[in-house]
């Protein structure tokens, strides 16, 4: 009898910051090549950063004295923090440098085309996404930013950079445009000069800020979007210096609530002040809450809503009715009690309205795998929140353009 | 398909090194050795599947409480955490489990040294 080959015994190395996605990301691939290598999936929120090109951006800012002081900034101690407004010390997702995604560089010598382009290819095609949508990272804070005229000059340097640089290098990504929401005739301005651009599919407004979202200063602005057809969409994100999350000690404590809370506001007053019957064909995306919180701010809105209709004269509807007809996205996904996450998604027609989203590389993002595996799920919704939900709100051709999962694990460098 | 048993190791490089994590044959799995004790974990986590191995392997942080009840985050000198690098998950070395939710675990692979080998049954 012939003796047993001898098992092929190799090491992988620890996954770290500057680890290959392709090989980071390796378990997501066989995910993709058992379960959903033929779903149409899009992903619509990720951050592939622009941080890391800070002096890309910053050299775009059509300002010459912001443009100086930030060069200069970016130079000296400011580093890929110029004229932003975040507090480093207290930037504290990657869990004490446990979760090493957070923050990566992608190993990029010797590969052509933009940097940005090569490490956003990559992560597509490990996690088998058709197209990706590019939301900023460094820039999520801007609306706490005290100084205006900063928030236009990046928003418009970082639009640029987007359009001009990034998008036309792969056709799979696509952008929202930046808006400064606390400067509306600036962002009127910018839709305008984006409206036939194919690439921007899109507009983003950064929830965390302190902006009436009903304010008639944004009626325009809301005109203006509601004619091009495309989603308006709020990203929420975290503020240590609110004052209520101030109270709290940990990044986890004020990262569960924070983004939830940014988002519940923006809907709560979108809907009190009628927003839906002044604005009805407006769509409306909220990113980044996960879901827990939907079926929390509809039956709370509803149970007020009956008993004070005085304060919110302008519906016709209870407010869970124009919830239903907004998009959500998955990411961050509350999963520990399926019971509850069944209802939750039928509170809101999950099957038509909600879009997975990954959030790569951000430490709480979700794998396309969080979807195919729910029990709960037919395989008709589950292609529908992979992907095909966002082909109807986006335009977007559904044919496949990604390549096979066996070819991504076949090209992948294998060393962890 | 039947289990065999495979020699992946030294028993002197695994206890300096405190963990090696390899590919037998396309089956990932974690060595590791701490006070003491070997173990070997499949290279999968429970949560959304990650590579639970290859994150980093480091000491669990605790809760120091003093007797006013006063409490600090610590660093324990007996307890190690596998770190999933996806998200974040830890896992106590030796028992598998998640550091807060023991229904979560990793999944155990028969180790034994014999020798300066390190044996697995996969
Ligand atoms: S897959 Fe391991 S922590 Fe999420």
């Amino acid at each position: 009898m012939a003796e047993p080959e001898p098992p092929a015994i190799t090491e992988l190395a620890e996954i770290n910051g500057t680890s290959d996605s392709r090989d980071v990301l390796a378990h997501a691939t066989v995910q993709a090549q058992q379960s959903y290598d033929d779903y149409f999936v899009v992903d619509i929120d990720a951050h592939v950063s622009e941080d890391h090109f800070w002096d890309e951006v910053l050299s775009l800012v059509d300002n010459d004295y912001w443009r100086d002081l930030g060069m200069t900034q970016f130079e000296g101690f400011g580093g890929k923090n110029a004229l932003l407004n975040i507090t480093p010390g207290m930037s504290q997702q990657s869990v004490g440098g446990r979760i090493g995604h957070q923050g990566r560089r992608e190993p990029v010598a010797g590969v052509d085309g933009h940097p940005f382009v090569t490490a956003a290819g990559r992560g597509m095609d490990s996690m088998g996404l058709d197209y990706q949508v590019v939301f900023p990272s460094a820039m999520l804070l801007l609306g706490m930013h005290p100084q205006t005229e900063v928030e236009v000059a990046l928003a418009r340097a970082f639009n640029r950079w987007l359009t001009e640089v990034i998008l036309p290098q792969d056709p799979r990504l696509k952008g929202m445009l930046y808006l400064p929401y606390n400067t509306p005739e600036a962002c009127e301005e910018l839709v305008e000069r984006y409206a036939d651009n194919d690439d921007i599919i899109g507009y983003t407004v950064c929830s965390t800020r302190n902006n009436p979202v009903h304010s008639d200063v944004y009626l325009r602005l809301y005109s203006l979007i509601q004619d091009s057809g495309k989603p308006l969409a709020f990203h929420s994100g975290y503020h240590w210096g609110d004052p209520s999350f101030a109270q709290l000690n940990r990044f986890l404590s004020m990262h569960a609530l924070s983004f939830t809370h940014y988002n519940q506001i923006h809907v709560t007053n979108w809907i009190i002040n009628a927003m839906p019957e002044r604005f009805p064909t407006i769509k409306m995306l909220w990113v980044e809450s996960g879901l827990a919180w939907i079926p929390f701010l509809m039956q709370r809105l509803d149970h007020e809503v009956l008993m004070r209709p005085s304060e919110a004269p302008g519906l016709t509807r209870l407010p869970s009715e124009y919830m239903k007809e907004m998009w959500y996205t998955t990411q961050p996904m509350e999963r520990t009690d399926m019971e509850l996450l069944e209802a939750t998604m039928k509170s809101f027609n999950a099957e038509t309205q909600l879009l997975y989203s990954s959030d790569w590389p951000h430490w709480d993002w979700d794998a396309p795998s969080t979807i195919t595996n729910l029990p709960f799920l037919s395989e008709h919704a589950k292609r529908n929140i992979l992907g095909l939900n966002a082909a109807r709100l986006f335009n977007l051709p559904t044919e496949r353009v990604k390549p096979s999962a066996a070819s991504v694990l076949d090209a992948r460098p294998g060393r962890s | 398909m039947s289990r065999r048993e495979v020699t992946v190791a030294s028993l002197a490089e695994l206890h300096e090194r405190g963990r090696i994590v390899v590919s037998i044959d396309g089956t990932e799995l974690g060595l590791y050795s701490h006070a003491g004790e070997i173990r070997a974990w499949r290279n999968l986590c429970p949560h959304q599947g990650g590579p639970a191995c290859q994150g980093k392997f480091l000491p669990r942080t605790i809760e120091v409480v003093d007797d006013a009840k006063r409490a600090a985050p610590g660093i324990s000198s007996e307890h190690k955490s596998i770190v999933c690098p996806w998200h974040g998950f830890e896992f106590d070395v030796l028992t598998g489990r998640h550091v807060v939710d023991e229904r979560v675990h990793l999944i155990a692979v028969p180790i034994r040294s014999q020798g300066d080998e390190v044996i697995v049954s996969i």
